[in-house]
């Protein structure tokens, strides 16, 4: 199953994002450990733009990679594009997310002396679980494991599941949250794909 | 613009200072308001509306959404702080999932159900010998239904054969029936009983300068494309016809003259605590079920030690909201729920039955069992792991929900509770409220046809809600109650306060008993009505 860059546009307009052309200037410093440790420059970072690190992107990929089912196709390319839209006017969100990634690389630096990123999938897989993130409160606001789930695990999931391709999945393709229209509600089985106007432009 | 002395401590640089002349003060700005208002307007008076809550922008409705759609975000209409504060007793009630504070009021949150009210609604004491009469009867409220319709955009079909009369038809064409209505069909044939559609306040075609539905499924509480209605239109076409709207105005009190027989001013607080008085010629009360009562509760004086316009001592008194009822289960096959977040058809079948004498209404779910994106939001497992979960449990649920009507009774109560007070040091309101042994048995009733209903489908019952279970269907009604006799209701046929003749109320609050119909068609034609009478004389 692949996700489209429609997919992504679709996730971003459950978020009311305003949805550009998915530049990715990675200019910006990857996550470090000790951004964790609270002297992270969060304030300006969260100012600088809409842009995000190249590395925070890769970090999230890897996340996605545990949190999404097995053979999702071109999920990179949906992380990309969703995230740098979902952030784009939302500098408060920026700062969490990014804070939330630092903290889970610097677990996997002080873990597995590796950031998050270069883990294999089990491994990531099993120090999300670990830390308690499966059975934590989504809170942006809340202890680590709290915010992890919020910003690192519920996002990507949220923009799966509201997205056409990972409704299908489950088989609905007009999930909650995206404006699929009126007709689907009407039919008694899952509407062929529509893959005309898909691609990942 | 730039904060300033007069916005209140908002910060938005809006004016909240009073308006220096008004031939008409509008407290709240839900639809009771927002079209009194309108209209009142429109027929050139000066009104200005005092709204408690803030203006939620409409660019920022897809942020709410998620907000709703995510766990961890928060309420998407900020309602349960000190503002709101309550307290309750008896059955409990859960005030502030029932109501918002905003410009658009409640319908900023509400599902967008409307019909009317039957006949027998309005004679259940003459007819049954139950509840008590209203003042009016269908005729008197008939045109102002269908201006209603026209207003609020209602997308519906004249096949209901249990409806009241009507002669035109609503203003937009009904929403096709789902999947999974035309699953329920057969059975529902089988055992006599009519399927017919739901009148919605929802666009099924661009209405109004407002969208159609894009199918976003979250009508409740939000709808990112305004296909539904919310009062927010009303009041954007009264500002267009020169009325006046200052949100976070809480009315702390309405100020009556020295002889108690007009009201004077309405005095608000806004969030730097300043009061302001707003004088008036007129006044229209339209701030919702509980909030109505209370204010007038809050206005004792002197002369009125008891509340204002309370000589009867029925202000705060039976307070009613309509019954939910409903079960659910599954079948054998793909049932395509929770596509949208409304319903497509119901029955009006077992309305006037007289066994029980309470109303009641049954829907036909499409949003029967948990939607996969929320699931996944707050699933204990991730990955191939999650998705099975989703699939196993996506896609055979059904269900069905109703109404059932409460009769009023004196015990159900609003009243001050002194020992608790809101972000204003106000006394907030006390809900004493239960239900009798007669509702608990129309509750039972209603589950049985839901059961015969499901079995006769082939589901398996697997859940029910009856009379142990139940809760509110956020329907506030009667703490002001209409009636001829200034003895024993609160306003006349024309929502005029027996007492001050310069007050109207407006809004469920004056209903003598409820049915079983969600309210807000009836609250929005009374609003007409009322507004149609003040402006003859504007
Ligand atoms: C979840 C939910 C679902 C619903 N579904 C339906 C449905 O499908 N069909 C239906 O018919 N109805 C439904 N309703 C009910 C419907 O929303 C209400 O009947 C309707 O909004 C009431 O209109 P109103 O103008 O009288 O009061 P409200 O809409 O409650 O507006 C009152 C306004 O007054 C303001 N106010 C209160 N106190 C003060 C004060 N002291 N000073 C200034 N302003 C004040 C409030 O802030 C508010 O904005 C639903 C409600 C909820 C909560
Ligand atoms: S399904 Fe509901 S939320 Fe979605 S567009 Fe239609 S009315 Fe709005």
């Amino acid at each position: 199953m692949e996700l489209t860059r429609r997919d992504a546009l679709a996730a971003l307009s459950a978020v009311g994002a305003a949805v550009g052309g998915g530049v990715l200037a990675g200019r910006f410093d990857p996550p470090r450990a000790d951004d964790a440790a609270g002297n992270g420059d969060e304030a300006t970072d969260a100012d600088e733009g809409v842009s995000l690190s190249t590395d925070l992107l890769a970090l999230l990929d890897a996340v996605a990679e545990v949190v999404y089912p097995d053979g999702v196709e071109n999920r990179r390319a949906f992380v990309d594009s969703y995230v740098v839209g979902r952030v784009a006017d939302r500098p408060d969100y920026r700062a969490g997310l990014r804070e939330a990634a630092a903290q889970l690389d610097a677990v996997a630096r002080d873990w597995y002396d590796a950031p998050y990123a270069d883990l294999d999938a089990d491994t990531r897989d099993l120090l999300l679980r670990d830390l308690g993130v499966e059975t934590a409160d989504p809170d942006p606001e809340g202890p680590v494991t709290d915010r992890i789930r919020f910003f690192l695990v519920n996002d990507p999931l949220f923009a799966f599941y509201t997205s056409p391709t990972g409704g299908r999945l489950v088989g609905i393709e007009n999930p909650i949250g995206y404006p699929g229209g009126i007709e689907s509600y009407q039919r008694a089985t899952m509407s062929p794909a529509d893959d005309g106007a898909g691609g990942d432009g | 613009m730039s904060a300033g002395a007069d916005d209140g401590g908002v910060g938005d640089g809006a004016d909240r200072t009073p308006s220096p002349r008004a031939d008409v003060c509008v407290v709240g700005s839900g639809p009771a308001g927002a079209l009194a208002a309108h209209r009142l307007a429109g027929a050139g008076a000066d009104v200005v509306v005092l709204e408690a809550g803030p203006r939620f922008d409409f660019d920022e409705r897809r942020e709410q959404q998620e907000e709703f759609i995510r766990p961890g975000m928060g309420d998407p209409w900020e309602m349960g702080g000190a503002r709101d504060a309550y307290t309750d007793s008896g059955r409990g009630y859960p005030l502030n999932a029932a109501r918002v504070k905003g410009v658009g009021g409640s319908t900023l949150h509400w599902q967008g159900m409307v019909m009317r009210l039957h006949e027998r609604d309005f004679e259940l004491e003459s007819r049954h010998g139950v509840g008590v009469d209203w003042p009016i009867d269908y005729e008197d409220l008939r045109p102002y239904y269908a201006a209603a319709e026209r207003a609020l955009g209602v997308a519906g079909a004249a096949d209901n054969p249990y409806a009241p009369p009507r002669e035109e038809p609503f203003p937009l064409p009904a929403f096709p029936p789902s999947h999974s209505d035309s699953l329920f069909a057969p059975a529902c044939e089988r055992l006599g009983i009519d399927m017919h559609s739901v009148p919605n306040a929802r666009n099924s075609e661009p209405y109004d300068g407002r969208a159609s539905c894009q199918g976003y499924g979250t009508c409740k509480p939000i709808c990112p494309s305004g296909a539904k209605y919310t009062a927010e239109s009303h009041v954007a076409k009264a500002t267009e016809a020169g009325a006046r709207i200052v949100d976070h105005a809480a009315v702390q009190r309405l100020v009556h003259d020295d002889a108690g027989e007009t009201v004077e001013a309405a005095v608000y607080a806004t969030p730097d605590g300043t009061e302001r008085r707003q004088p008036a010629d007129r006044f229209v009360l339209a701030a919702g079920g509980v909030e109505n009562a209370r204010l007038l509760l809050l206005s004792a004086s002197e002369l009125y030690p008891d509340g204002l316009a309370n000589s009867s001592g029925a202000v705060g008194r039976f307070f009613m909201d309509h019954l939910f009822a409903g079960a659910g289960g599954q079948l054998d096959e793909p049932t395509r729920q929770n596509h949208v977040g409304f319903n497509t058809s119901e029955t009006h079948q077992f309305y006037d039955d007289t066994d029980p004498v309470e109303g009641m209404k049954l829907e036909f779910l499409n949003y029967a069992g948990p939607s996969p994106v929320m699931q996944a939001l707050g699933a204990e497992t991730w990955g191939e792991e999650l998705l099975e979960q989703l699939q196993a449990s996506y896609g055979t649920h059904v269900a069905m929900g109703g109404l059932v009507e409460q009769l009023p009774d004196a015990d159900n109560r609003v009243t001050l509770d002194p020992d608790v007070r809101d972000d204003h040091g106000n006394p907030v309101p006390h809900i004493e409220w239960s239900l009798s042994e007669r509702t608990r048995g129309a509750l039972r009733r209603a589950n049985e046809i839901q059961h015969a209903i499901l079995e006769e489908l082939g589901v398996d019952v697997e859940w029910t809600v009856g009379p142990e279970a139940t809760g509110p269907a956020y329907h506030q009604m009667g703490t002001t109650r209409m009636g001829t006799d200034p003895a024993t209701s609160v306003v006349d046929a024309d929502c005029r306060a027996h007492d001050l003749p310069n007050l109207r109320i407006v809004g469920s609050s004056v209903f003598p008993t409820g049915g079983a119909m969600n309210p807000t068609l009836t609250i929005a034609a009374l609003a007409l009505r009322v507004a149609e009478s003040m402006a003859e004389s504007v």
